[in-house]
């Protein structure tokens, strides 16, 4: 096998290790251009941390912040004092902002909450209410797969709106849903809007704009069908639902819009979160490829809980060697069982290089930081800080 | 001998990442012993069977996937793999329970089909769950379709395990009544027997351990059988605490001495074998501690090592065999 290059002397593994170009984080929070950093990645990588981490550091470097999470773990949602779900920005205490009066909010989102306050912005109050009641609005504003991307967007264009409206923020830090994929970020509104513009919502609403004499057969079949199946009932719901929304559903549309112009602005800064495993990196790929196609900026990606490779030479062969020696004449040898750890540690270093050199040499573009697994999770200000300063290049052990 | 000799159908959840796939993968290896035909299917349309057995993305239809780990006697049976595929299953619970015919298809041209598994609360997971059903369900007169005797469910995560077997209540909001409610209160009958098992793959940290632990709670509340906990990457564990507390460089240095490492690679590593010593310890303190907490639930645990090298074709034998000797399977 090709020896994979070896990284980081100090212990501490960098991007540039294996060809890739570094990421500056600490240049990206402080540029005053950035008002906008969206952290995006698939599931359970440490987007939450990320953001969150980001956000603190910039305010301690003086900006005034404010981070949108998303099911952040509770011990972190309670350390930053948002376990409250209200859906609007407060204070996290014990950020030191320094001279230049940074500050830092933050908030969770509240998806239904969110889509409800869209909904009562909308419409009247007598068909706000209709459609709050609707079963199958409840089913779409609370469990359907990609309303939670639209409304992390809703939300992100509500803050900068108010931000700029009355200077309160001068840097919003975005968390993205735990999905499977960082690519629904980008495509659940896009699907949620397809979808209610697809065929069966245009059929639903036909009847009441205007005599639909060509499918007038078929849809006869479809309702008997449908009724047949579920119930009169059903059929009654939907079609209020979906008369409702359609009048609600014009200017969500035309605001996902705007908030889609704003993700493309120059501004706005993407960072890429992966594990050093082969399925996240592959969807980090993917998704790399995407926000070029839609011309969104991309700062860099962000290998996250990467492994910390062991000083020396010796190799994880040898250590295995070494052990298997000392246990033939001592089973219990305390020496024999550090090398073990040492040779599974190389191992694993070997296979994450090997994994970031691969995504490097097809991305040479994207620059790349690694942050180091920490030893504990990450649930307290004092956490992210630390794995702000290794996003910020500072060592490990510090 | 396995602790679920009545169970059917294992569903496999946790919290996301934390390795159900590769337990589901694992489990249906382990279940098909001799003379065995085992189905592992999966429901969220990544095609994470094909990715891990290294075969063409799955149709919606069952193959033949590989043989399962042979037995004492050399001879494994076979595991078969379904990928379901909402809208599919609707088209073919249409055909065959309703037979639509016409209306069946202009309810697809209409885009009904599209509209009614995205949004219509509930349909989807009545749909997914109806499949597996159906394969569990498969009897001797069903000509023509393999019988199994066990199927494996790469289910969703632990957040939504409740909801997506829980279908009846799912749709209790919407179809109050109609052929899909009745079909919906047949499927609950199976899911809250003990033909039915749910069990929850974790690894020892903190945020997985509580998702597992209010998993528990919540499928004994929806009368949801609850089977087993799969502890997976488990960082070894041949040093014991006493050991990791003590470290002293002396000796370790003078047993690698004796191991044949020489003077300048001695001093090279020595100082770094203390320090992942010591970390490993405090992973492992960690570990320790959260194993407790599982021990504390009540339910059978089986631990799976965390392999440095990923999970590979080869790997998921070897998981396998460690979940039969464990007695999961
Ligand atoms: N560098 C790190 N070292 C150690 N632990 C980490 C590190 N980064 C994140 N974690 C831990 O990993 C877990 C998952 O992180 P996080 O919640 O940020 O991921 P996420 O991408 O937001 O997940 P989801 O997709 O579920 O929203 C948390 O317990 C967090 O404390
Ligand atoms: N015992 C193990 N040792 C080493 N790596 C493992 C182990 N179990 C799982 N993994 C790896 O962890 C990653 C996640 O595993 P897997 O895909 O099975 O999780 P999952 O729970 O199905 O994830 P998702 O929620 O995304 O569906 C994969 O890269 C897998 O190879
Ligand atoms: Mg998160
Ligand atoms: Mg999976």
């Amino acid at each position: 096998m090709n020896q994979p290059p070896r990284v980081g002397p100090s212990g501490r593994p960098r991007g540039a290790d294996v060809g890739a170009a570094v990421l500056d984080v600490d240049a990206l929070i402080d540029d005053r251009g950035v008002g906008i950093i969206v952290c995006c990645g698939s599931g359970g990588v440490g987007k939450t941390t990320t953001s969150a981490a980001l956000a603190l550091r910039a305010a301690e470097r003086g900006r005034r912040v404010v981070v949108l999470t998303i099911d952040p773990a509770k011990r972190l949602a309670q350390a930053m004092g948002i376990e409250a779900l209200d859906n609007t920005p407060r204070p996290v205490t014990g950020v030191d902002g320094g001279p230049d009066g940074g500050s830092l909010d933050a908030m969770m989102l509240d998806m239904k909450r969110t889509f409800d306050e869209v909904v009562e912005s909308q419409a009247s109050p007598e068909k706000a209410r209709q459609i709050l009641e609707n079963p199958f609005y409840i089913a779409l504003s609370s469990s359907f797969a990609g309303t939670q991307e639209y409304m992390a967007m809703e939300k992100l264009g509500q803050l900068h709106a108010d931000a700029r409206a009355e200077g309160s923020y001068d840097l919003i830090v975005v968390d993205t849903p735990p999905s499977r994929s960082a690519l629904d970020f980008l495509d659940a509104p896009e699907r949620l809007s397809s979808f209610l513009d697809g065929r069966f919502i245009k059929l639903l609403l036909a009847p009441a704009k205007g005599p639909l004499k060509l499918v007038g057969a078929g849809f006869g079949l479809i309702t008997n069908a449908l009724t047949r199946l579920l119930g009169a009932q059903v059929l009654r719901d939907l079609q209020t639902f979906v008369a409702a929304i359609d009048t609600v559903f014009g200017g969500f549309r035309q605001r996902a819009s705007k908030t889609y112009a704003l993700l493309q602005d120059e501004g706005t800064a993407f960072l890429v979160v992966a594990a050093p495993e082969r399925d996240a990196l592959r969807e980090a790929a993917y998704f790399v490829d995407r926000l070029s196609a839609d011309r969104m900026p991309l700062a860099g990606l962000i290998v996250n809980r990467a492994a910390v490779p062991p000083a020396g030479d010796l190799s994880a062969d040898e250590a295995m060697a070494a052990s298997e020696r000392l246990r033939r004449s001592d089973a219990t040898s305390t020496t024999a069982g550090l090398l073990r750890l040492h040779a599974d540690r190389t191992r694993l270093v070997e296979r994450e290089a090997w994994l970031r050199d691969r995504f490097a040499t097809s991305h040479p573009q994207v620059p790349t930081a690694v942050v180091p697994a920490l030893a504990t999770d990450v649930h307290d200000l004092d956490g992210l800080r630390r794995v702000g300063s290794l996003l910020g290049g500072d060592d490990a052990s510090g | 001998m396995t602790d679920w000799p009545q169970v059917r159908l294992h569903v496999v959840t946790g919290k996301g990442g934390t390795g159900k796939s590769t337990v589901a993968a694992a489990l249906a290896l382990a279940l098909a012993t001799k003379g065995r035909n085992v189905l592992l299917c999966e429901v969220e349309g990544r095609q994470g069977i094909a990715r891990m057995f290294d075969v063409d993305p799955l149709p919606f239809a069952e193959r033949r996937l590989t043989t399962g780990l042979p037995d004492a006697d050399g001879e494994p049976g076979v595991v078969h793999a379904l990928h379901v595929d909402p809208e599919a299953a609707l088209l073919e619970y249409l055909s065959l329970y309703y037979k639509l015919g016409r209306a069946g298809r202009a309810l697809d041209r209409f885009g009904v089909i599209e509209f009614a598994t995205t949004i219509a609360p509930g349909v989807r997971d009545v749909l997914l769950t109806g499949k597996v059903f159906e394969a569990v369900q498969r009897n001797s007169r069903n000509k023509g379709a393999i019988h199994y005797d066990a199927v494996v469910l790469d289910a969703p995560p632990t957040g939504r395990i409740v909801q997506f077997l829980n279908v009846s209540n799912e749709l209790a909001g919407l179809a109050k009544v109609g052929p899909v409610k009745s079909q919906a209160d047949t499927m609950m009958t199976l899911f809250r027997s003990p033909r039915t098992a749910v069990h929850l793959v974790t690894v020892l940290e903190e945020m997985p351990v509580q998702e597992t632990a209010d998993g528990i709670g919540e499928l004994r509340a929806a009368d949801l059988p609850v089977g087993g906990v799969v502890v997976n990457q488990v960082r070894p564990r041949d040093l014991t605490p006493d050991q990791l507390a003590t470290l002293d460089a002396g000796t370790v240095a003078g047993e690698l001495a004796e191991a044949g490492l020489d003077e300048t690679q001695v001093d090279a590593v020595v100082t770094d074998l203390l320090l992942g010593g010591r970390e490993h310890a405090e992973r492992r303190a960690l570990e320790t501690a959260q194993r407790a907490i599982v021990d504390a639930l009540d339910v059978p645990a089986y631990e799976l090592p965390r392999l440095p090298q990923g999970v590979d074709l080869g790997a998921l034998y070897e998981l396998a065999g460690l979940l039969r000797d464990q007695g999961l399977a």
